[in-house]
C-alpha cells in the first residue's frame, strides 16, 4: 500500500448518522462508517436486501447522507450498471459508483449480474461484506459460510462444504482491483478504497465483518475476534492489483512470524461447537500450507 | 417516410425515434431482432444511448430500474421466459413508479418449450401495476412505442407493449416512420419526477413499515399501503390520459382515434367479437362474411388493457345481444382473463348480453379463418344457451 492512513487523517465528516439500525458490535456498521469516509459525497450506492438495509433505516428515516438504491437481491451487479449507463448518458462522468452488498448477495443470488457486470467492465466498485452466513434472516448458511459452522439451516453437524472462495472467483474475472478487508482493520480497508477510487473498471472487496449475533460471542469482542482471524492465517489482508497478488497490512507483517492457532479463533465463537479435534488440525494443517506457499513467494521475489 | 419491415424494426424505429438512453435486453425469440436492431442504431452512431448486453433478463429489467431511477429514459424488450424470469423486477419497476418502456413481444411459456405466439406471458403479468397496451399491426407497433414513453413519463407508472410474436414481429409490412422533429414535438426530453443525485441524497425502495410513520421532522410519511394504493389511484387515472395522448398523437401525426379499444363494424351489431392483438385483423375477414350472412358481427380489438378501460368497453357492448371472447391465454383452472374481465365490466348494467369464451392459438396453434367463422356464427346463432367455459378451438384431441 502506498498511502498510509491514521486514524487522525481520516475525513472529519461522518455520512453515516448516529442511531442507525446495526446490532451491538456489528462489523459491517466499521466498515460502512469508515468505506463512506473514504468514498466521499459525490458516490451513488446500490444495496440489495442484507443486513445494510436494515442499517441504512426504515422509510422516511435514512441513516445514510449518500443517495441509495435499493434493488432486488440478485440484480446489485446489473442495478450498478444500470446508474452508470445513465451517469454516462446524462454526462455525469465524476461520480463514483458503489455497490455494497453481504455475502448472499454477492456469493449465492447475486453472483450471475455481478459476474455479467464484471465481464462487461462496468466501472464501479463492489463490495461484499461476508459475515459468513445470512445474518439479516436469522443465521442461514451462505456460501461462503466456512466448513463445520453451525447456522440455522446447518445446526446440528454444520456446515459440510468449505467456503466459496469469491475472491478468487473475482481474480478470474481478470479485473484491475481485487482486494479483501476486515472490520478488525478499518484503515486498511480505508486505503484501499482510496486506491480503487483511481483505478477504471470493476473494483471487488472481500470483507470480513465479525456478527456477535450469528457468530455466538459478545459484541464487544468484534474487533478482537477479526484481529485473531488474521493474526490465526485464516484470513487474509490482500490486494490483487493488475493480476499481481500482495499481502497488506496486518497479514504482510505476519509473513515470518509466529501466527496464533486456529482452534483458539475457534474456541472464541459458539457457532464453531461442532467442529472436531480431528477437523481442527485438518483445518490447522491447510492453513500452515497457504502461508508455507505465502512465504515462498515472498522468498522467490526477494531473490528476484 | 413509409417503409417495408418487419414489426420489430417497426418496434425498434419507434426507440430510436423516442431518444431511450439507456437500453438494456437478454435475447429471446421472437424479440431478438428488435434488440439486434437496437445495437446496430447504437453501434452505427444513430442513436446516442448506452446498450448494455446484460446477462439476463432480471438484469435487463434491473439496468432499466436503476437507469431510470438515476434520470435516464430507458427501455427493454422480452418474450415468454424471458418476461417470467423478470418477473419480480416487472413488480419492482411498478412500484418504485419508474417511466419504463417494454416491448413484449407474446410468445407462449413453457412446459414444454415452445417459441410461437400466445399471449400468456404479458396477461400473466396483468397484475403486476404496469400499463399494458397491445398493438394489431405495424403501424401501431411503432406508433405506441413513441406514445408508451410520453405516457408512462406523464403518469410516472412503466408501459409495456405488447404485440404478436411472429405474426406481427417477424412479418413485413408498410409503415409510416414518424418525422423525428414531429416526434420530439410530440415527446420532450425526460425529467423524472427524481433521481439519484448525490447533491440532493435520498435512499430510495427502502423498508417500508405497515403504517405511516413521521419523518425527523414530525411530518407523516405514507406507508407502503398508501404507496400502493397510490399506484392503483394513478393508474385509474391513467386511462384519461391514454386517451389525451392519443388525440394529441392524432393531432401531430394524423393517426389514432380509437385509444382503448379499436372498434370495427359495432356501432349497430348484436354480436361483437373480443380480443387482444393481431387477432382482431384476422376477424375482421369473419364479420366481412358474418354480416353477408346477415348476421350483425363485429369486432372490437383491447388496445389498453391495464388499466382496463370498463366504461369504453360497456358503451362498446351494452347494446349487443352477444360478447364473444377470443383468448390467446387462459388462468388455468377457471378461464380467461379478458373473458373475467369483460363480464365483470358488464355485471352492473342493467342490459347483460351473453359472453361466451374460447381459447384458441395457444403455443402458435394456426387460427384458421374459418374455424374464427363457424365457432362465430355458432356462438351468435345458438344464443345465450350455456356452454362449458371456456370451449377451445382447434383442438384435436
Amino acid at each position: 500500500m502506498s498511502v498510509n492512513s491514521t486514524i487522525l487523517s481520516l475525513p472529519e465528516e461522518e455520512l453515516v448518522h448516529p442511531g442507525n439500525r446495526a446490532c451491538a458490535g456489528c462489523g459491517l456498521s466499521i466498515l460502512y462508517r469508515i468505506g463512506l469516509k473514504a468514498l466521499g459525497r459525490n458516490t451513488i450506492l446500490v444495496v440489495p436486501p442484507s443486513c445494510l438495509t436494515v442499517l441504512q433505516g426504515l422509510y422516511p428515516i435514512a441513516a445514510t447522507q449518500l443517495p441509495c438504491l435499493n434493488v432486488t437481491f440478485a440484480s446489485t451487479g446489473a442495478a450498478a450498471t444500470g446508474v452508470i449507463g445513465a451517469l454516462k448518458a446524462l454526462g455525469k462522468t465524476d461520480i463514483t459508483v458503489a455497490a455494497w452488498a453481504g455475502d448472499g448477495g454477492t456469493a449465492d443470488i447475486g453472483i450471475q449480474s455481478l459476474s455479467g457486470a464484471c465481464e462487461r467492465g462496468e466501472n464501479f466498485i463492489f463490495i461484499c461484506y461476508d459475515n459468513e452466513a445470512y445474518m439479516n434472516t436469522g443465521v442461514q448458511r451462505s456460501g461462503t459460510t466456512p466448513q463445520g459452522v453451525i447456522t440455522t439451516t446447518t445446526p446440528i453437524r454444520g456446515k459440510l462444504q468449505p467456503k466459496k472462495d469469491v475472491p478468487a472467483i473475482m481474480a478470474a474475472h481478470n479485473l484491475n482491483y481485487v482486494a479483501t478487508g476486515t472490520a478488525a482493520y478499518p484503515l486498511d480497508f480505508y486505503d484501499k478504497i482510496m486506491k480503487a477510487k483511481t483505478i477504471t473498471g470493476p473494483k471487488y472487496f472481500h470483507l470480513q465483518t465479525p456478527c456477535p449475533a450469528g457468530w455466538g460471542f459478545d459484541p464487544r469482542y468484534s474487533v478482537k475476534i477479526g484481529r485473531l482471524a488474521v493474526e490465526s492465517g485464516l484470513f487474509d489482508l490482500y490486494e490483487i492489483e493488475h493480476g499481481e497478488f500482495r499481502l497488506t497490512g496486518a497479514s504482510l507483517k505476519l509473513l515470518g512470524k509466529k501466527r496464533q492457532p486456529v482452534a483458539a479463533y475457534f474456541e472464541s465463537q459458539s457457532r464453531f461447537r461442532a467442529l472436531t479435534e480431528e477437523m481442527i488440525a485438518d483445518i490447522q494443517k491447510q492453513v500452515d500450507e497457504k502461508w508455507a506457499g505465502y512465504e515462498q513467494k515472498m522468498a522467490k521475489k526477494m531473490k528476484e | 417516410m413509409h417503409i417495408i419491415e418487419s414489426g420489430n424494426v417497426a418496434a425498434a424505429s419507434g426507440v430510436k425515434l423516442a431518444r431511450a438512453q439507456v437500453i438494456a435486453a437478454y435475447p429471446i425469440t421472437p424479440q431478438t431482432p428488435l434488440t439486434e436492431k437496437l445495437s446496430e442504431f447504437v453501434d452505427a452512431g444513430e442513436m446516442q444511448a448506452e446498450y448494455i448486453p446484460v446477462e439476463s433478463e432480471h438484469s435487463a429489467l434491473a439496468v432499466c430500474i436503476a437507469a431510470s431511477s438515476t434520470g435516464a429514459r430507458a427501455f427493454t424488450a422480452t418474450s415468454a421466459n424471458g418476461l417470467l424470469y423478470m418477473v419480480e423486477q416487472v413488480h419492482w419497476a411498478a412500484g418504485a413508479r419508474l417511466p419504463i418502456v417494454m416491448c413484449v413481444v407474446n410468445r407462449g411459456i413453457g412446459a414444454p418449450w415452445t417459441v410461437w405466439n400466445d399471449h400468456q406471458d404479458s396477461i400473466s403479468q396483468r397484475d403486476a401495476g404496469w400499463i399494458q397496451l397491445y398493438a394489431c399491426d405495424h403501424q401501431q407497433i411503432i406508433d405506441t412505442v413513441i406514445q408508451a414513453f410520453l405516457l408512462a413519463e406523464t403518469v410516472s407508472i412503466p408501459v409495456m407493449v405488447c404485440y404478436d410474436g411472429y405474426l406481427l414481429s417477424h412479418t413485413y409490412m408498410p409503415f409510416d416512420v414518424p418525422d423525428p422533429d414531429k416526434v420530439d414535438e410530440f415527446l420532450p426530453a425526460f425529467k423524472p419526477a427524481y433521481a439519484l443525485d448525490p447533491k440532493q441524497p435520498a435512499n430510495l425502495n427502502t423498508v417500508t413499515l405497515p403504517d405511516i410513520r413521521p419523518d425527523v421532522r414530525g411530518n407523516l410519511a405514507p406507508g407502503y399501503m398508501e404507496i400502493r394504493h397510490n399506484l392503483h389511484v394513478d393508474l385509474r387515472r391513467a386511462i384519461d390520459k391514454v386517451a389525451e395522448i392519443d388525440a394529441r398523437f392524432q393531432k401531430i401525426f394524423n393517426r389514432g382515434g380509437h385509444p382503448f379499444i379499436e372498434p370495427y363494424c359495432c356501432e349497430d351489431a348484436d354480436f361483437i367479437a373480443v380480443c387482444l392483438g393481431s387477432l382482431s385483423y384476422q376477424l375482421r375477414d369473419v364479420v366481412d362474411e358474418l354480416r353477408e350472412e346477415g348476421l350483425k358481427a363485429g369486432v372490437a380489438g383491447l388496445r389498453l388493457y391495464r388499466p382496463f378501460p370498463e366504461q369504453a368497453m360497456v358503451e362498446l357492448l351494452a347494446k349487443a345481444k352477444g360478447v364473444v371472447v377470443f383468448e390467446k391465454a387462459l388462468s388455468y383452472g377457471n378461464q380467461g382473463a379478458l373473458f373475467t374481465d369483460i363480464k365483470a365490466a358488464l355485471y352492473p348494467g342493467p342490459a347483460r348480453p351473453f359472453v361466451k369464451n374460447f381459447i384458441l392459438g395457444l403455443g402458435g396453434r394456426e387460427i384458421k379463418t374459418a374455424d374464427l367463422l363457424k365457432t362465430f356464427r355458432e356462438a351468435c346463432t345458438q344464443g345465450p344457451a350455456s356452454i362449458d367455459t371456456p370451449q377451445w378451438i382447434g383442438l384435436k384431441l
